[in-house]
């Protein structure tokens, strides 16, 4: 074949492509650079903590290297630093209010979107919500005064029948006259209580956003099948729901991890490795920077700030992970975290 | 041939198989009215819906007919705002009647909705059998086999699936998706099975298909379709029912009667306005 080797038509020229998008007006574009301007702050500001965290973790990731990771004991005196009691207890204390928190809130959020009629419905998701607006400070007092005391009873309960479980057991004396309260209190376990209290408005609120939007097709599908409101939830709504349930859930076990005054309220702060979650004495992550933080030196302080770093760390996996969770499921797309 | 000649004296001795082949149950709805809140939408309707028949429900948007098709199956009442009067008997048993249980009841009368909606998170076979597990029968492996093959099959949907059962149902495309929930409101062996414009969505061949398979389900299952299409109504019905509501007042049944009735020699001048296409 040989190319044509005409002159250019005006067909040509009809040929040419042209930007079919209209060019904005000025003030969108404006509007557009100060909401990205916004976004990308936020990205700063979080990207710079973690940047200072880092910049404040090299003399203590110099001096102690990775003991710091593997070293139980928090003793700058004896030069002794190390976090690996603390990491310890900050995860059981974590997962304690995750085992409380995850039952209620998924009933919790259940109850809400399907059971309560509509006239009480928005009374409960704001009772619900004051939850999360009560200070954690107000939590730990209540955890200490009134919680505490009657959660050694259940403790003790536990541990006299569950004690062969490695983690409910607690060391006591069997001989002794009394049972030894003060060995069942300021434990992980009732801090985890406490911190539950936190988690619940959290996971529920996410739970309850996810069950709500579960398609009104397939729901009336199951119930003109002869289906019971039961039946629906299990076919419909949990399945619609389970990623806004493992992302509701992840999100409050980030709570759980950074939740300090409460804790600190309520645990004796102790640098032992402690697997006994019912048995006094643990330490965490956000407890022990809080408790240390007004009289340390600056190699302390920068010690703590190491052990922020960690915990910052964590949280951020944890809540990442939760994201992907909730976008990557069905009903993520339209779910807010 | 109308249903009504079909189970007439003269076919009952000419054609036997027929007669006792039609197993679909009577529908009577007696004086039916509801309201969604304050707001009245059905002005006593009665409307007797007889086994082995497809009655087709028209009129234009907003006349009650969808209202009326979900009150025969207790839908309506899942509306917080809803109530109803009258009476809907199935096989001369009032399905509102105290002590009626209403998953009984939406078991033995079945829906297909407008839009699809099959459980996406259910492989194909699942969604055929999700009624079962949802109303609590137990079935055996070979039985469960045999009712999704069975189902597909009378949706008109085997042929193109049968190698696929266990993809998500959500997988299908919009018609097969319709077919799919046709097959699992079979599956539970409804008596009734209620239509809320099934084909609205579809192209002409799923729609044929649907059509099809309402020609052949409806000895067994009395098929009540609530449709917009004329030739629809015209192509599958026996009996046709037309609902109209004037400006503000709620919804009526102008004229009921044979489809062959309807469509050529309506009593009511606004029925032929209606299915010859000049309003609505």
């Amino acid at each position: 074949m040989v190319a044509s080797a005409e002159p250019p038509t005006l067909l040509d020229s009809l040929d040419q492509p042209i930007s079919p998008h209209a060019t904005n007006p000025l003030v969108d574009r404006m509007f557009h650079l100060v909401v990205r301007g916004i976004a990308g702050l936020v990205l700063v500001i979080f990207g710079s903590i973690g940047v200072f965290l880092a910049y404040q973790s090299i003399p203590t990731f110099r001096r102690y290297g990775w003991t710091f990771l593997t070293q139980s004991q928090w003793n700058p005196e004896l030069n002794k630093v190390g976090i690996s009691s603390t990491l310890l207890g900050t995860v059981e204390v974590a997962l304690v209010a995750l085992v409380v928190a995850f039952p209620i809130a998924l009933a919790t959020a259940l109850f809400i979107s399907e059971y309560t009629p509509l006239r009480i419905k928005g009374l409960l998701v704001a009772l619900v919500d004051l939850m999360a607006a009560v200070p954690s400070v107000i939590y730990g007092a209540w955890g200490f005064f009134l919680l505490m005391p009657h959660a050694s009873l259940s403790s003790r309960w536990i541990s006299e029948y569950f004690g062969w479980i490695p983690i409910f057991k607690v060391d006591t004396d069997p001989a002794a006259a009394t049972w030894a309260q003060s060995r069942f209190v300021n434990s992980a376990f009732i801090a985890g209580l406490c911190v539950s209290m936190m988690v619940i408005p959290i996971a529920c609120s996410v739970m309850r956003g996810v069950f709500a939007e579960a398609p009104l097709g397939e729901r009336e599908a199951a119930y003109a099948l002869g289906s019971t409101k039961w039946g629906v939830i299990r076919t419909v709504v949990l399945p619609f729901g389970r990623g806004g349930i493992i992302g509701g859930t992840m999100l409050g076990l980030g709570r759980a991890l950074g939740e300090t005054i409460a804790v600190l309220f309520i645990i004796s702060l102790t640098f032992n490795v402690n697997f006994h979650i019912l048995q006094n004495g643990t330490s965490t992550i956000s407890a022990l920077i809080a408790n240390d933080f007004g009289e340390s030196t600056s190699s302390q302080l920068a010690a703590l700030l190491t052990a922020g770093l960690v915990l910052f760390i964590m949280t951020l996996g944890v809540n990442t992970i939760a994201a992907v969770f909730i976008t990557r499921s069905r009903s993520g797309a339209a779910t807010e975290i | 041939m109308s249903a009504i000649q079909e189970i007439g004296p003269e076919s009952l001795v000419s054609r036997p198989q027929l007669t006792t082949g039609i197993t679909g149950a009577r529908l009577d709805a007696v004086n039916v009215s509801a309201w969604f809140g304050t707001n009245r939408v059905l002005s006593r309707v009665s409307l007797s819906m007889p086994p082995g028949t497809v009655t087709a429900l028209i009129g234009p948007s907003g006349c009650g007919k969808s209202t009326f098709l979900r009150i025969l199956n207790r839908m309506h009442e899942l509306v917080p705002s809803a109530k109803l009067a009258g009476q809907v008997n199935l096989s001369g048993q009032d399905i509102y009647a105290a002590g009626q249980r209403i998953t009984e009841t939406r078991k033995r009368i079945g829906m297909v909705f407008q839009k699809p909606n099959p459980f996406p998170a259910m492989s194909i076979a699942e969604n055929v059998t999700a009624g079962l597990k949802l109303v609590g029968i137990k079935v055996s492996r070979s039985e469960r086999e045999e009712l999704i093959e069975r189902s597909l099959i009378r949706a008109g949907l085997w042929s193109e699936v049968r190698n696929r059962l266990r993809d998500p149902g959500g997988a299908l495309s919009g018609g097969q998706q319709q077919r799919l929930c046709i097959a699992r409101a079979l599956a539970v062996d409804p008596m009734v099975l209620l239509m809320d414009e099934p084909c609205s969505a579809l192209d002409p061949t799923s729609t044929r298909r649907v059509e099809d398979t309402i020609h052949e389900i409806k000895d067994e299952v009395t098929v009540v379709i609530v449709t917009h299409n004329m030739q629809q109504a015209a192509r599958v019905s026996e009996q046709c029912a037309f609902f109209l509501a004037q400006q503000g007042t709620p919804g009526v049944i102008v004229e009921a009667g044979t489809t062959e009735k309807i469509f050529n020699s309506p009593n009511d001048p606004r029925t032929e306005d209606y299915v010859n296409g000049r309003f609505g």
